[in-house]
């Protein structure tokens, strides 16, 4: 296990830099002066040249890359252009919260898809079946913005049940905390839950067409217990390396749901960094969705030696 | 499937337990349509961040409805016989946020700051500042290079607001600014909220009602609309068209409507291509005809559910520079033709760059079915904002969207965009006479002299037509029922003064 840690760990420094090659490239290769995104209104040129000589903007743009990388290097991440906050202190601030909406949408999308997945497969061709493929497939396809959007009129502006968007941190008032995340947590976990309950499905259907469950039958055991220890432990492995992905995708693919709600964090942070062009702030963030990217695959990979010891011997 | 449906029934009586809260009555909650930038206000450059700073940082002077300039940090003032000086009595109760009096060399201070500052965006609004003066405590003289008519508008914005010059001088005013207003700054969530709270040293303290006032950048406007109407918000800028109608209708909401300094307008590049090419960037005649076949009334009514209201100059109805007699262009489309036909042509074709939303696209699509009537075959490309703003800039357009948010002198509305080294001058037009009237313009103080001499410059540019003005920015606000003495300015400006929520 030792060893396949230190491989995993070997492969994150060249994807890292890869990665902040890309990042660094493509937003150079977006229209659009960031300068004239600074310079407000009235463009005057002579501010409109100094601020090009601040941000080295006339510099090559490998000299920049190397600058920036020099700064990230030492901890630096730069500061955000348009509103002066340190970056560093700007991913402290968002990761929590799109942290914990992940999170949530993820204890969403677990409760609902995998039960869910699992009823489906063990009543495989029945009403039962077909109604949570139906709702699966729902899920899947209404767009989060939409549901989103009709939550926040239902919910909060016809029952008056919880707030309609924005945050609070739990340190602040923990009882709003949760009451302003409920929502944006149902929007994309019901999204996820229907992929997940695909693949729990699929993976159980295999799993309970083997052979040690039907023995497990034989001997006797009641269906709930051949279900939940024996079929459910093999089946989960396909369902982690899933789940750890979407939580991985969550940290930064949350940007519809943050945008309607509200939620001030890494995926809205992202999106106003690229239209307003704040280079710095785009470059941080994604370097640290990166490198969340690739501590869920690591733990994915983890996780599966947990649950299959079959596994630990491969290793 | 029970313990789904177990677990749904779970999350719906979490839901009901949980309520909602409301804030207390002494807060006030304000929805803005984008997240402000840096909160310094010599280097800001967000509508959205004006708002802020009116309720944060008093300027020297300040606006009313009519656009007039009224005292807020200064007292009394006049301009001395050449023009060139303009003496200034401050108010002698007025502090900072830290307590300290305001006095004259902050304002030098403040002013040299606004000049001076490499990344001050504000440089061109007291560029004609050459001096200031502290003569004592409360009293100080602007010294100006020559006659400038607007500088009072300008201090009645951003360049006026007086910061408190040992925060600046610390290095991080931009996160915490110390400023003089009736709010003082308690913190920031960048993309989440501005908190401000009441300054009790305040010297008009007893007209401001709210203990705390909250801003929050809601950038949906459907979104932003629904948090009034569910009650997390109490007051919201900009509503979108399409929601006036239910914003009216509802007895809980208030709708307060107003035309803006500002205004939409569509500029034409004259400096692409030839006559061939691109004529009509080559003939005022083909201009001219693409004017005569927008009925701004329908854009109005069908995109602007009436709020959107017609423009056909670049000053708004609420300035002392517009002239009703400008108004006279209707839609005629045989007019049209025949000055196509008289420029030698019978259909033109050309591109309109536009900023991506949908309220733009509907505007653009309007125009495009109109002019396509009198022989124009308009191909129409949505651009993000900020590639907009390079495509204009570059010179790498044909037809493309101007967005002016308005000032309050009419100078500030028209001299940069139409001279011929104007930072704004998009189109790139250049006629000295043009150029001449609007330095002049400048220069004088009597508004009447002024005006004629914009009204000279108006029919030149009413035959030349680099820009093609289509409606005043409109700022429709809504709020709460209960919100009293809330006034919607032409400034699209949030003041305080008088204003509560219930009761």
């Amino acid at each position: 296990m030792l060893g396949l840690l230190a491989r995993r760990c070997l492969v994150v420094l060249p994807t890292l830099i890869i990665v902040s090659i890309l990042v660094f490239g493509m937003q150079k290769l977006l229209p659009g002066d960031p300068i004239l995104a600074l310079a407000g209104e009235d463009r005057d040129p002579q501010t409109m040249a100094y601020l090009q000589e601040k941000y080295r903007l006339n510099d090559p743009i490998p000299v920049q890359y190397a600058v920036w990388l020099k700064q990230i290097v030492t901890g630096d991440f730069g500061v955000s252009v348009r509103t002066d906050v340190p970056v560093a202190d700007l991913i402290f601030q968002k990761l929590p919260v799109t942290i914990q909406l992940a999170a949530f949408a993820m204890v969403v999308a677990l409760l609902i898809g995998v039960p869910a997945g699992i009823i489906s497969a063990v009543h495989k061709g029945t009403v039962t079946d077909y109604s949570i493929n139906v709702a699966a497939l729902s899920g899947l396809s209404i767009p989060n913005f939409w549901l989103g959007i009709l939550m926040i009129l239902v919910v909060s502006v016809q029952w008056q049940l919880l707030p309609s968007s924005g945050y609070t941190s739990p340190l602040e008032d923990l009882g709003q905390n949760i009451r302003t995340m409920i929502m944006p947590a149902l929007v994309l976990g019901t999204g996820l839950a229907g992929v997940l309950m695909r693949h729990t499905r699929s993976a159980m259907l295999g799993v309970l067409r083997s052979d040690y469950v039907r023995t497990a039958r034989a001997k006797g055991l009641n269906e709930r217990t051949v279900i939940i220890r024996h079929a459910l432990r093999n089946a989960l492995v396909p369902i982690i390396t899933l789940s750890t992905l979407l939580f991985g995708e969550l940290l930064a693919g949350a940007v519809l749901t943050e945008q309607i709600f509200t939620i001030p964090g890494f995926g809205k942070l992202i999106v106003d960094a690229v239209f307003t062009r704040d280079y710095a702030v785009v470059q941080g963030v994604v370097l640290c969705t990166a490198v969340g990217f690739i501590l869920m695959n690591l733990l994915a990979d983890i996780l599966y030696i947990l649950v299959n010891p079959r596994l630990r011997d491969a290793t | 499937m029970k313990f789904v449906s177990k677990l749904l029934g779970g999350a719906a009586l979490f839901c009901a337990v949980a309520g909602t809260t409301a804030a207390f009555a002494a807060d006030l909650r304000i929805g803005l349509q984008d997240d402000p930038d840096v909160l310094d206000p010599h280097r800001a450059r967000t509508f959205v961040g004006r708002i802020v700073f009116t309720s944060m940082c008093d300027k020297l002077f300040d606006i009313n409805e009519k656009l007039e300039i009224q005292p807020q940090l200064a007292r009394e003032w006049n301009w001395s016989e050449d023009r060139k000086t303009l003496h200034v009595k401050l108010r002698n109760d007025a502090k900072f946020h830290d307590d300290t009096p305001i006095t004259a060399a902050d304002v030098k201070a403040n002013l040299e700051r606004a000049k001076s500052l490499p990344d001050s965006l504000r440089k061109s609004e007291v560029a004609s500042i050459e001096s200031v003066d502290a003569i004592d405590a409360t009293t100080l003289d602007i010294k100006v290079k020559s006659p400038d008519a607007s500088l009072l508008s300008q201090l009645a914005d951003r360049a006026g607001m007086i910061l408190s010059p040992k925060a600046f001088t610390d290095g991080d005013f931009g996160q915490n600014p110390i400023c003089s207003g009736p709010y003082k700054f308690v913190s920031r969530v960048q993309n989440d909220r501005i908190v401000l709270e009441k300054y009790a040293g305040y010297w008009d303290a007893a007209n401001y009602k709210f203990d705390k006032v909250t801003f929050l950048p809601i950038q949906d406007t459907t979104v932003r609309f629904a948090n009034l109407r569910s009650g997390s918000l109490d007051l919201i800028e900009r509503i979108a068209s399409s929601d006036i109608e239910a914003a009216k209708s509802d007895n809980k909401l208030a709708f307060y409507p107003v035309t803006g300094t500002g205004y939409q307008a569509l500029t034409i590049n004259l400096k692409k291509g030839d006559k061939d090419s691109f004529p009509i960037g080559h003939d005022k005649r083909i201009r001219q005809a693409l004017e005569l076949s927008i009925d701004r009334n329908a854009i109005n009514e069908v995109v602007g559910q009436g709020v959107f209201t017609p423009a056909y100059q670049p000053f708004p109805p609420s300035s002392f520079a517009y002239d009703k007699k400008f108004e006279t262009s209707t839609r005629d489309v045989e007019k049209a033709k025949a000055l196509l036909a008289e420029a030698g042509v019978e259909r033109v074709s050309f591109e309109i760059a536009y900023g991506n939303n949908s309220t733009s696209q509907q505007v653009y699509e309007l125009i495009q079915a109109m002019a396509s009537e009198t022989g124009f075959d308009i191909s129409l490309r949505p651009t993000e904002f900020a590639a907009l703003q390079s495509a204009l800039k570059e010179n790498a357009f044909e037809v493309g969207q101007s967005g002016w948010s308005g000032r309050a002198d009419p100078d500030g509305n028209i001299h940069q965009h139409v001279t011929c080294e104007g930072n704004l001058n998009d189109a790139k037009y250049c006629n000295e006479k043009v150029d001449e009237l609007l330095n002049k313009a400048r220069g004088i103080s009597d508004q009447a002299e002024r005006k004629a001499l914009y009204d000279e410059v108006q029919v030149i540019l009413a035959d030349e037509m680099p820009i093609v003005y289509l409606y005043y920015q409109p700022w429709p606000f809504a709020a709460r029922a209960d919100l009293k003495g809330f006034t919607a300015y032409p400034d699209g400006m949030i003041r305080l003064k008088g204003v509560s929520l219930g009761g």
